[in-house]
């Protein structure tokens, strides 16, 4: 029974000479794969940018994101006539700094969209694993749950809950976790059903695992690739809700900004000043970008099949390149002792 | 060669399986609807010997893979008794019966299907012996790992492996060494060969008996391969259509089959001569098997058994002693 050995991956190699891996050079196990995708690298890179810019804003930002001037108010950007290099990307219809307020904005988008998803992705991946995994009675209730709420306007409900409360960040993040958890119950309850048919989920339950183990062991790390692609989704839908949200005056209250509000805000002026949708729009879609790239990785890292076919592939590209190279090596050799002779 | 059964009886069985009955229920109607139900198997009894192999055989649908899961308690009986070393295991639950899996354990038909595609070998083999509290970590296994992957026939260097990375009867291999690391008593072996290459087959095959020499261990062997069943039985048992038509030692039963079912079976085995298969006649009855949801009244193969009389469509025919070991369930043989 020969079969053609696979490529041992340097991390199993790895993994084989320490038996505990430390912190650090997890760490470095992390880079160097990280590295062989040079997308994903950029991703990664770009997020932790955003991440650097959103917490550093204080010190990156050339003006208060609030301070208003009327005397220079609708300003292009720099290399504009008429731009000047005090305001690099303009001002608003306040004589407010564009680029101020998109390094002050992604503080709050960043923050809702990233919590949002968090919570809302937790909170509907539990109820949908459950209801996928018990079935029968449990499952029905659950889903008519998510049907009623999917049935029932989002904005409204809010609308409702944040007059009440009265707007503030965490108001607005639990409202949204709220009406934004039941497209991930769904996906996932669908996937659980199908998954738990598996000969390998029944397997695990024949050598004696418990039901937690079944579902966070075998059930869940199928789910890795469909949630990362809703996660982001449902990330650029969040980041837009709550602009809608801010330009209703229930989500950021000025003199907070952020991206969502201040493309919002920036619509009246679409053909005046252009630069007033475009930075922060172009910040959206950076992030989500960014994060899509890293996502893609992660997703092929995670599934050990897609990660032995990319090691193939990096060991194959090596090779040619050594290749490539050995044979101008030999001919110049030969050249060489040509001359000689 | 076939395994000789130490110590016959009078020593008491390791299981005993008495009376089983397995209800199905089918999609209710609606919400409030009241399911349907339908037997799907109906008064199975056998006793299973330590170091004994058991051959189960029947179609498609006559509930081999039902038997098997019952035995082992992942589908519960409606009625009858399973008695497992000497305890009575039918209404276990909860915790004991997570217990009850470390001596009886399960080798899965698909071998593509059964291993989890996200773990490694040492993880996959390792997993009985973590989740039963053996062990703590992966890595303290290692060694009685590498161990079990020599016995079944794997190459050292699988532990950091995929599944994907093997072939069918490597990964079969790996689904016996998961069975294995519990060291059970007691082993089902739901068509552990039907879906690898023939060349492949006889290896597993001879594998499972080399390990049942070495280990002692009893084997419920679901097939539909009259010949492979042949090879590793010491009893065979047929069913059909949820009942139990005949059991009997497997020489007697291949040589002197008694129901009309197992003598129509028998015959579609080819011999490996073509001269001696050209003479035989293949017994061919017609029908299908029955639907189980409404099925025949008497005995269930009186559908398509040219013996059938009166009485067979009337009352279901008991198993009863013929000689000794031999049972079958017929009116008229």
């Amino acid at each position: 029974m020969a079969i053609p050995m696979p490529v041992t991956t340097p991390v199993a190699t790895a993994r084989n000479a320490a038996q505990r891996p430390t912190l650090l050079s997890r760490l470095d196990e992390f880079g160097r794969e990280l590295w062989q995708d040079k997308l994903g690298t950029l991703g990664f890179a770009v997020i932790v940018a955003l991440l650097l810019m959103a917490i550093l804003a204080p010190l990156l930002a050339p003006y208060d994101p609030a301070a208003q001037s009327v005397i220079s108010r609708l300003k292009p950007p720099a290399w504009l006539p008429k731009g000047s290099w005090e305001h690099i990307l303009g001002t608003d219809h306040l004589g407010r700094d564009v680029l101020s307020r998109v390094i002050y904005g992604a503080r709050a988008s960043l923050l809702v969209g990233v919590l949002v998803v968090l919570f809302a992705g937790s909170f509907g991946v539990v109820l949908g694993l459950w209801a996928g995994f018990r079935g029968g009675r449990t499952d029905s209730i659950i889903m008519r749950i998510v049907d009623v709420q999917v049935a029932f306007p989002g904005l409204l409900l809010i609308l409702l809950v944040i007059s009440v409360i009265g707007p503030s960040m965490a108001t607005m993040i639990i409202v949204l976790v709220v009406t934004n958890w039941m497209v991930y119950a769904r996906v996932v309850r669908g996937i659980v059903l199908s998954v738990r048919q598996t000969p390998y989920v029944e397997a695990a339950e024949m050598i004696g695992c418990k039901t937690s183990r079944v579902i966070f062991r075998h059930i869940l790390p199928n789910l890795t690739s469909p949630l990362l692609t809703l996660g982001i989704l449902e990330f650029t839908n969040i980041v837009l809700a709550e602009a809608a949200l801010s330009f209703l005056g229930l989500g950021v209250q000025p003199p907070a900004t952020s991206w969502g509000l201040d493309v919002a805000n920036g619509r009246d002026y679409i053909f005046v000043a252009w630069w007033l949708i475009t930075f922060p729009g172009l910040s959206i879609a950076t992030t989500v970008l960014a994060v899509n790239l890293f996502a893609s990785w992660v997703r092929v890292t995670t599934d050990p099949q897609e990660r032995e076919k990319r090691f193939a592939y990096q060991r194959a590209k090596l090779a040619a390149r050594r290749a490539r190279r050995s044979p101008q090596a030999q001919s110049s050799e030969a050249k060489s002792q040509g001359g000689r002779s | 060669m076939l395994n000789p059964v130490p110590a016959q009886p009078p020593a008491p069985p390791l299981l005993s399986v008495q009376g089983l009955d397995v209800t199905y229920e089918t999609g209710a109607q609606g919400f409030w609807g009241r399911p349907k139900a339908f037997k799907a198997l109906e008064d199975i009894s056998f006793d299973l010997h330590p170091g004994e192999t058991l051959g189960l055989v029947g179609e498609s649908g006559s509930g081999k893979t039902t038997t098997g899961r019952a035995v082992l308690r992942r589908i519960t009986a409606s009625a009858g008794k399973i008695v497992f070393q000497g305890k009575d295991i039918t209404h276990t639950k909860g915790e004991a019966l997570r217990k009850l899996r470390r001596n009886m354990q399960l080798v899965f038909q698909d071998p593509y299907a059964s291993l989890n595609p996200r773990m490694r070998v040492i993880d996959l083999v390792a997993e009985p012996l973590l989740v039963h509290g053996l062990i703590r970590h992966v890595d303290e296994a290692r060694d009685r790992i590498t161990e079990l992957l020599r016995i079944v026939g794997l190459p050292a260097d699988a532990h950091d492996r995929f599944p994907h990375a093997f072939s069918g009867g490597q990964r079969q291999r790996i689904g016996i060494a998961r069975a294995l690391a519990l060291q059970p008593e007691f082993i089902v072996a739901d068509e552990p060969v039907s879906a690898l290459d023939v060349s492949v087959r006889a290896q597993v095959v001879n594998l499972m008996q080399d390990l049942q020499r070495e280990l002692g261990l009893s084997y419920l062997f679901i097939a539909h391969d009259l010949s492979v069943v042949r090879h590793i039985s010491h009893r065979v048992a047929i069913l059909y259509a949820g009942r139990m038509v005949e059991i009997a030692d497997r020489d007697d039963l291949y040589d002197h089959p008694i129901h009309p079912y197992t003598e129509a079976l028998l015959s579609a085995v080819p011999v490996p001569d073509p001269r001696t298969q050209r003479q035989r006649k293949r017994i061919v009855y017609g029908g299908e098997i029955p639907d189980l949801v409404n099925p025949p009244a008497g005995c269930r193969f009186s559908t398509r058994c040219p013996l059938a009389t009166e009485q067979c469509h009337k009352e279901a025919p008991k198993l009863s002693e013929r000689s000794a070991g031999h049972l079958v369930a017929c009116w008229n043989r």
